[in-house]
This record gives structure tokens, C-alpha cells and sequence, in this order.
């Protein structure tokens, strides 16, 4: 509130205080609204003048400030050795073990994925492994199955093959007595049909040279 | 006199003690900064004593309010500030605890007492100067010279950051006094009006009702002034402290 309002009035306060009790009764209302406005015109109007015990507005009764500053010194310093030698340790200690619990639990989790990590991937190695090592084993029991049967098969045409020269040589041989014997059938036929055409026998030397020449052709 | 709205802020003596002259009494505000001290203490000590990994909410808060300041300490002042963490802890949490312990009933409230609010923000800048001065010398004058300042300009914008250097102690003071002096004699006002009106008949107690949802509706507003007052307080030590520690850089 304004300083420089002050001097003009300095009783009115003393009047207030005197009067509000009365006037409590009758019309309190007025008292209530001009008690603020008297009283603010009295603090600093008692301020600056002399300090008259009693009548002071109380904040300004300068006969209790050496009391007042003592026992906030005492008080306030105790309270400062209270909070800087056991409050402030108590809970800043337990929030820095809090941190450090959490810092460490948070050091553990990361451990222990690092570790479910390393079994996830030598797993996965494993079966890795394990599957090259499948294919390896089917190839070669294929493999081994495709050489048997390949040597099974050759084995097998082979022995056609033989069978088939076999008959083929009998065959020839077949052809080759048919195809003498067609000789000697041909003289005998020449011969008989010289014989009923001509009536004479022809000479056994003369039929098979007639019947060469005709077969050379 | 149960009436008048001052009465509140009236301080007596308990155990009168009288030093050299001086009255050095144990009064209630002393009772009451005594209360501050216990409660606040006892609370950040008890709550804690489980020392809970998972906390509890009561634990929470402890917690809540240790880092809140931590934060607003390093944000304000650096990580080189964190040395006036206790006194900033300290400032906060008994600004706080006072005012909230004077939205009682029938309480004190010492931080509506001028000398008060002075004393602590008289201990902040003290411990601004003597830091500052401690650590930086007379560089820590460098504080009211900011750089890149043409030279014809340099004493006035000197004499300007000199004077609001000097005003800070007293805003500081003011800020908080003010607010719950203001508060409180502004929710026994309207409270008063409650009672006295009520005292009237039935045309009274029907309007006695605005005062008195304006009673509930200040109460609360109070409280947050509390919590904000205590901020407040604690966020300028922050920047003040910060001038100590980097006299230099703004």
C-alpha cells in the first residue's frame, strides 16, 4: 500500500479500535468496510511516526522485532542443521539408491538379452549347420542310389546287347544257309524246267553258271 | 475485539525473557516458528523412515518436493548452485510449512509478521553478497555492469542495476508479508461478515450467505497463495543465488 498516503492521518486506527466494538452491534457491515481502509492509513502512518505499543498496527510493533528475529534465528537455523544434516542425506540417499537399483536392473536386462541374443543365434547357427548337413547326406545317398542304378542299367544293356549280337549272328548264319540253298533250289528248278522245255538234259556245270549270273545281278 | 482483523497478527508473550534491556520473549510467533520447524521436520523425517524403494504417497511428497526444488535450483542457478541446495530446501519448505500451518484456525502466521519475511530475504542476499564477494572478488561487481553496454550509457544503466539490486531484499519481503497479511485479513473480514450478519435475523443469515461462500471460495484461494508465495520466494532466492555463482553471465 502507498507509502506517501501516510501522515495526514495517524489517529484514525486508535478511533477504529475504539469504535468497532460498538459499532459490531449496530451496523456491522459499515464497521467491516471501514475497518481495512482506517487501518491501512494507520500502518503506515504509525510506521514513520512514534511506536506507541499497543496502538501499533501489530506487524509494525517494532518492540517485538529483536524477539521475533532471535527465536527465527534459532529456530531457522535449527531447521537448517535439521534439513542438511538428516533430511536431505535420508532422502536424497534413498533416491539415489533407487537410481542405482533401477541403473542396475536395466544393467541385468541388457545382460540378459545379450544373452538370450547369443542362444537365439547359436540356435540358429545350429540348425544351419544341421540343415547343410541333411542336404549333404541326401546328396550323396542319392548320389550313391543314381550310381547304383546307372551300373545296374549298363550291366542289364550289356547283356541285351550280347543277346542281341547273339541273335543277330544266328540270324546271318540263318540267311546265309537260306540264301545257299536258294542256289541249289534254283539249279534244281532250272533244271527241271530246261528238262520239260527243251527235253534235254542240261549239264549240272552249265545250269549252275546260267543260275550265277542271273543271281549276281 | 474478536472482530477486528487485526488481532490475528497480535504477538504475545508466553515466557517473558528481557536480555540487557531487550525483549527477547518467547511469544506465540516464536511458538509458532517452533511448530513450523517440528511439523516440517517431522514430516520430511517420518515419511522417510520407511525408506521405501517403491515410496509411499507420504514418502512421495517428501520426494516430490526435494526434487522440485533440486530441479528448480539447477535450472535457476546451474549445477555450480547446488551447493545452496539445504538453504534453498530449508527457505522453501519452512516459508511453506509457516504459511500453511497459519491457514489453521486460531493460528499464528508468522509470515505475515514484516520482520520476518525481512530477516529471511535479508539472509538471502546476505548470503548472495557474501558468496558473490567470497568466490568472485570484485568481480562480482562485473554483476551490475552487463556486457555490451555503450559507455555514455554505462552510469545510468549501472545506477539502475545497482538500485534494483538494492530493491530486491525488500520485494522479496514485501511480496510474501503482504500476500498473507492481505489474505488473512481479508478472509476475517468476510468471515466477520458471516457472523455479524447472521446475528440479524432471518433477512441476515439470508445474506450472510455470499460472505460465506466467499469464505470458502478465499480459503482456498489462500492455500494456493500459500504454496505460491513459498514458490515464489524460493524461485527468486534461485535466480539471486545464481548471481553469486555467474556474477558475469545473464
Amino acid at each position: 500500500m502507498s507509502v506517501t498516503l501516510a501522515s495526514a492521518e495517524s489517529t484514525p486506527f486508535e478511533i477504529a479500535q475504539a469504535e468497532t466494538p460498538a459499532d459490531a452491534h449496530e451496523t456491522p457491515a459499515d464497521a467491516h468496510a471501514a475497518q481495512p481502509a482506517g487501518e491501512v492509513h494507520t500502518e503506515t502512518g504509525v510506521a514513520h511516526g512514534e511506536e506507541a505499543g499497543s496502538g501499533v498496527f501489530p506487524p509494525f510493533d517494532q518492540t517485538t522485532f529483536a524477539s521475533q528475529l532471535l527465536w527465527l534465528a534459532i529456530t531457522f537455523g535449527l531447521f537448517y542443521l535439521l534439513m542438511s544434516k538428516v533430511v536431505i542425506p535420508r532422502i536424497g540417499g534413498i533416491l539415489e539408491t533407487r537410481h542405482d537399483r533401477i541403473a542396475q536392473d536395466l544393467d541385468e536386462a541388457s545382460r540378459l538379452k545379450a544373452e538370450a541374443d547369443a542362444a537365439i543365434a547359436a540356435y540358429e547357427q545350429d540348425l544351419a549347420s544341421a540343415r547343410t548337413k541333411g542336404n549333404a547326406i541326401a546328396s550323396a545317398a542319392r548320389d550313391e542310389a543314381k550310381a547304383k542304378a546307372d551300373a545296374e542299367r549298363a550291366k542289364i544293356e550289356a547283356s541285351l546287347q550280347d543277346k542281341i549280337a547273339g541273335a543277330e549272328t544266328r540270324i546271318a548264319e540263318i540267311k546265309a544257309k537260306a540264301l545257299a540253298d536258294v542256289g541249289t533250289i534254283a539249279e534244281e528248278t532250272t533244271t527241271a524246267l530246261v528238262e520239260q522245255l527243251i527235253g534235254s538234259k542240261a549239264t549240272k556245270a552249265e545250269i549252275a553258271s546260267a543260275v550265277k549270273s542271273v543271281a549276281g545281278k | 475485539m474478536s472482530n477486528d482483523p487485526t488481532h490475528q497478527f497480535l504477538v504475545n508473550k508466553i515466557v517473558p525473557i528481557e536480555i540487557g534491556g531487550i525483549d527477547f520473549s518467547f511469544t506465540n510467533a516464536s511458538l509458532f516458528m517452533v511448530a513450523t520447524v517440528a511439523v516440517a521436520t517431522g514430516f520430511l523425517y517420518f515419511t522417510t523412515g520407511q525408506r521405501g524403494l517403491v515410496p509411499s504417497r507420504m514418502q512421495s511428497v517428501s520426494e516430490m518436493s526435494y526434487e522440485f526444488i533440486a530441479s528448480m535450483l539447477r535450472e535457476g542457478a546451474g549445477s555450480h548452485g547446488m551447493k545452496f541446495f539445504p538453504f534453498v530446501f530449508s527457505l522453501f519448505m519452512f516459508v511453506l510449512t509457516a504459511n500453511l500451518l497459519g491457514m489453521m484456525p486460531y493460528f499464528f502466521t508468522i509470515t505475515s509478521q514484516i520482520i520476518v519475511t525481512f530477516a529471511l530475504a535479508m539472509l538471502v542476499i546476505g548470503t548472495v553478497v557474501v558468496y558473490g564477494f567470497y568466490k568472485h572478488g570484485f568481480g562480482f561487481l562485473k554483476l551490475f555492469v552487463p556486457a555490451g553496454v555503450p559507455g555514455a550509457l554505462l552510469p545510468l544503466v549501472v545506477s539502475i542495476e545497482v538500485i534494483s539490486f538494492l530493491s530486491r531484499p525488500i520485494s522479496l519481503s514485501i511480496r510474501l508479508f503482504a500476500n498473507m497479511l492481505a489474505g488473512h485479513i481479508t478472509l476475517k473480514v468476510f468471515a466477520g461478515f458471516v457472523t455479524s450478519l447472521s446475528a440479524l435475523g432471518a433477512v441476515g443469515v439470508a445474506g450472510a450467505i455470499l460472505p460465506l461462500f466467499m469464505t470458502v471460495a478465499l480459503t482456498g484461494l489462500e492455500f494456493l497463495v500459500s504454496f505460491l508465495q513459498a514458490y515464489v520466494f524460493a524461485v527468486l532466492t534461485c535466480m539471486y543465488l545464481n548471481d553469486a555463482v555467474h556474477p558475469g553471465g545473464h
